[in-house]
């Protein structure tokens, strides 16, 4: 029994800034993360191996630099790391990189062990579209769970999983039958911190990498050509609301009389 | 009237033998213990063996350490006399103290009498003690008691011993009693006095009586001692010799290559020297009177830990010996031998303990090497470090803030970026001092004073990075490690020789941590650099810092007992308020831990009484208007304490913002 994570590398968010001129992100110098919501699917998966004994592939689609990011699932306790990497990959939107990435599932199902399992974040924080796991599952018609926060239970034998959703207010239970793929929130666990001795040897480790050659897809389907979707403009919201008034520091009373001025000013304290 | 040499020598063989077999016994399982280097410097280390062990240094810092240096001065005069007595049941009636050349014997028969008598005083002193006013309520221990009763038995019965034979030579002679006593009082005072008391007629039954008692005490005493917490006779003197001559402020580095073990979860991973520590503890309990963790009732105690590895060492001995693994569990629950992770993680790092210690165990170290095994190989630690540890890891600060945010403090100031060639100082802003929104107020005022004083300086802005101390003193040596490296080659890069910082962590990191990679800095503490303005007339005061009202200062850990600086902290706050701060009760060395040191700054205190409350408490006994301190992590606690026990009339004010009042205002 295999379970599939999918991990993406994106830009620390926090440190990201936009050029101005061309709309598009400044990554030079920002360190690489491992996107937060797929660390929580990634030890989803390794606490599934502990309990199971099942086995996890970690794949990841990105630049070469992204081995960093399967070095670290390594580090984590995952079986498999592989980095679907090639020029034509580039450039990708989320239908043309669910191709790509349900290609290597198919394969690993194929030469490794049955896939019961894919797991991913329910989104990056990068594009933050939500697309790509459903689209995992539509393209390798799994069921798909998503914004799982819970796995209520699993029977690899049964081929059966529940799990409970996070939705707005309220949770969901749902039932699926095996594979399925789910995504998930931050809620479903708390991520493990990786022992030394795993990162020592995660280092070590060598990822294997594949390209189209391996994957072998229509390149029509895959990178840029594949991606019907246009980004026309990426942009910071203004900000046209909200200033700082005084030295709360310095002068806690002033300040708070002053703020208070304001909001009756703008009649917002109902009195 | 002489005993029977055959069995008394039979009886000494079988004690010798006890005796060799407990030291060999427990010395062999130090042997045990890693490698270390110890051998250094060995005249500096004779020198202060002298000083700490004959000497008794830090024994006599505390009231009642005297009465120790009494029994143990007595005890080293009392060998003269024990030698003679085990020589005298081997080949009686040939050696004799009385036959050496008068002028020798006297002084010496009078030393030894008044060392009985001392050592007899002293140790009924320290039973009374451990009954009416124990050091901690646990001392009133079995052993404890066996120990005084032994010594008291021994010097009742040479009194005894000595008297009977006065009296038996004084019957021999046919001299006047009255005479003779009083001529023998002045030799022996105490022995002849007794020796006017005793019915002569069941003389020699008192002298065999008194013989035996003396020999059987002494034999127990010797079979006795290295089975023992007494032991440290034994091993105390070479603790000292072979303590660590730098302070114990940083711990060894550790090699990440595969297969090594990383930090310490079995006692044969120690080095010797905390091996031979662990014999060196005589359960005095200073330690733990100081420790902020043990006074507020946190599970910690760093005496126990010490007695824990020791037993540990003592139950696993023999396996680790052939081989083997331990049976039981270095760190595990309660229970003797085994150190709990919830004590693990309750130290501060204050070093307390260690300053206490008057045989120079390092407690610290040996809780860090704890750490480490539990971050490093089992991933096991308190949830509230797990974004730490990826704060630290990921952007390099312990909030995870983005490290661009890292010159937002000096928005509104001139602040240039560090450059080697040009410029004097490095000032090393520190995480607290870059991101902290109070701690950046400290990071304006220093910056404003030293170009108030003309100082050539810049600061590493985005480049700048955390220093590393909460998660070296956490265990998590491997991060600590990458941090280290990569701040080493930025220093030299930029060829920083100067560095300012105005967190004591900081400075003790860059002075002392990063010279295991070979980076050689003259770190100044804030508090020495404005010290230093001042008195060569560099920063010229406007007006007295009116502001501060009556103020009191508190050390931190790491500026004061970890780095030795007391006096400038309180020079600065002295000449720009004109008066010496108020001194807390427990203050420089003795001085209480705010509670954050030691990566506690970023956990929770869930068991027992707020430590930084119990402190903020202290310093209001002095009825401040303002608490002073050095360092940001104080500075946090402090303000946190005041808001909780509603002392809003009290600020809390870095030295430099002090400084500056009187400079900029």
């Amino acid at each position: 029994m295999l379970i599939v994570v999918c991990i993406k590398q994106v830009p620390d968010t926090t440190q990201v800034q936009i050029d101005p001129v061309t709309n598009t992100l400044v990554r030079d110098g920002i360190p690489f993360i491992v996107n937060p919501y797929d660390t929580h699917a990634l030890e989803e998966a390794l606490r599934l191996k502990d309990r199971f004994g099942c086995r996890v592939a970690a794949i990841s689609m990105g630049p070469p630099n992204a081995e960093g990011t399967l070095k670290k699932a390594l580090a984590l306790g995952v079986d498999h790391a592989i980095l679907l990497s090639d020029r034509v990959f580039g450039g990708a939107d989320t239908l043309a990189t669910s191709n790509v990435l349900a290609a290597a599932i198919s394969k690993l199902h194929a030469e490794v062990d049955e896939v019961a399992l894919v797991l991913c974040g329910k989104q990056t924080i990068d594009g933050d579209t939500a697309q790509v796991g459903p689209g995992i599952a539509s393209r390798l018609d799994y069921r798909q769970l998503t914004l799982v926060d819970k796995i209520i239970s699993l029977d690899f034998a049964g081929k059966k999983i529940r799990v409970s959703r996070k939705l707005e207010g309220r949770h969901e239970v749902v039932e699926a039958p095996l594979p399925a793929m789910l995504t998930v929130v931050r809620e479903l666990n708390r991520p493990r911190y990786p022992k030394v001795q795993m990162r020592l040897e995660a280092a070590e480790a060598v990822v294997e990498v594949w390209n189209n050659k391996v994957l072998g897809l229509d390149e029509q389907k895959i990178g840029l050509k594949g991606s019907p979707t246009w980004v026309s403009k990426i942009f910071s919201p203004e900000r046209d609301k909200g200033e700082i008034i005084g030295d709360g520091y310095a002068d806690p009373a002033g300040t708070a009389a002053l703020l208070i001025d304001k909001l009756m000013a703008k009649d917002m304290l109902p009195l | 009237m002489t005993p029977n040499p055959t069995v008394f020598a039979t009886l000494l063989l079988v004690s010798l033998a006890v005796f060799a077999w407990g030291c060999w016994k427990r010395l062999s399982l130090i042997s045990l213990g890693a490698p270390e280097n110890r051998f250094d410097n060995i005249g500096t280390r004779f020198g202060e063996m002298l000083l700490y062990a004959f000497g008794q240094k830090r024994v006599v810092a505390k009231p009642f350490g005297i009465n120790h240096f009494i029994i143990f001065w007595s005890f080293l005069i009392l060998m003269v006399a024990n030698t003679e007595f085990i020589l005298n049941g081997l080949l009686p009636h040939t050696i004799k103290l009385i036959r050496l050349p008068f002028e020798l014997y006297v002084p010496l028969a009078f030393m030894i009498d008044i060392a009985s008598l001392l050592a007899l005083i002293a140790v009924t002193v320290a039973a009374v003690r451990r009954l009416v006013a124990p050091p901690y309520p646990e001392a009133r221990t079995l052993e404890a008691f066996v120990i005084l009763g032994l010594i008291a038995v021994l010097m009742l019965a040479s009194f005894t011993l000595n008297a009977s034979e006065l009296a038996a030579i004084m019957l021999k002679s046919h001299a006047d009693p009255e005479s003779f006593l009083r001529a023998a009082r002045k030799i022996m005072p105490v022995a002849g006095l007794l020796a006017g008391q005793l019915p002569l007629p069941q003389l020699e039954v008192i002298h065999t009586a008194a013989w035996w008692a003396h020999a059987l005490a002494l034999l127990a005493f010797i079979c006795y001692l290295p089975n023992s917490k007494h032991m440290h006779i034994l091993t105390a003197i070479p603790n000292c010799f072979f303590r660590r001559l730098e302070k114990p402020n940083t711990v060894p580095r550790e090699e990440f290559s595969a297969g090594a073990t990383f930090g310490v979860d079995r006692v044969d991973h120690y080095s010797w020297k905390d091996l031979l520590d662990s014999f060196s503890c005589t359960e005095c309990g200073r330690c733990q009177n100081v420790c902020p963790a043990s006074i507020t009732g946190k599970p910690l105690n760093p005496r126990a830990v010490i007695h824990d590895i020791k037993i540990n060492l003592l139950e696993n001995g023999s396996a680790l010996k052939k081989g083997g693994a331990p049976g039981s569990p270095l760190i595990g629950e309660k229970g003797e031998g085994s150190v709990s992770e919830e004590s693990i993680w309750s130290c501060t790092t204050c070093g307390a303990c260690m300053e206490a210690c008057p045989v120079f165990i390092e407690q610290m170290p040996k809780i860090i090497q704890l750490r480490r095994h539990l971050v490093e190989t089992e991933a096991k630690f308190p949830e509230e470090l797990l974004n730490l540890f990826e704060n630290m890891e990921g952007r390099s600060n312990p909030w995870g803030i983005a490290p661009s945010e890292r010159t937002k403090w000096c928005s509104q100031l001139d602040v240039k970026p560090f450059d080697g060639e040009t410029m004097e100082y490095l000032f090393y802003v520190g995480c607290a001092g870059s991101f902290d929104s109070r701690n950046k107020h400290v990071s304006v005022a220093m910056a404003q004073l030293l170009d108030k004083a003309g100082i050539s300086w810049g600061i590493l802005g985005k480049d700048e990075k955390c220093c590393g101390d909460s998660v070296r003193r956490l265990g998590n040596e491997f991060v600590f490690d990458k941090i280290a490296k990569e701040n080493v080659a930025l220093f030299k890069e930029r060829g920083v020789k100067k560095v300012v910082t105005q967190c004591p962590h900081c400075f003790s990191t860059l002075k002392n941590d990063y010279r295991q990679y070979g980076l050689e800095l003259e770190v100044i503490h804030h508090s020495e650099l404005l010290r230093n303005l001042v008195q060569d007339g560099t920063l010229v005061l406007n007006k007295t810092a009116e502001g501060m009202g009556t103020t009191v200062f508190h050390d931190s850990c790491y500026l004061g007992r970890h780095n030795d600086v007391y006096d400038a902290p309180r020079e600065v706050i002295a000449a720009a308020t004109g008066a010496a701060p108020a001194e807390m009760e427990r203050s420089r060395n003795n001085a209480f831990c705010c509670g954050a040191g030691g990566g506690r700054m970023w956990m929770e205190e869930h068991v027992g009484e707020r430590i930084n409350l119990t402190r903020v408490n202290e310093a209001l006994e002095q009825k401040p208007d303002t608490i002073c301190v050095a360092c940001p992590y104080c500075m946090t606690m402090f303000e946190d304490g005041l808001k909780d026990v509603k002392a809003d009339n009290v600020q809390v004010r870095d030295v430099a913002e002090v400084m500056a009042e009187a400079v900029l205002r």
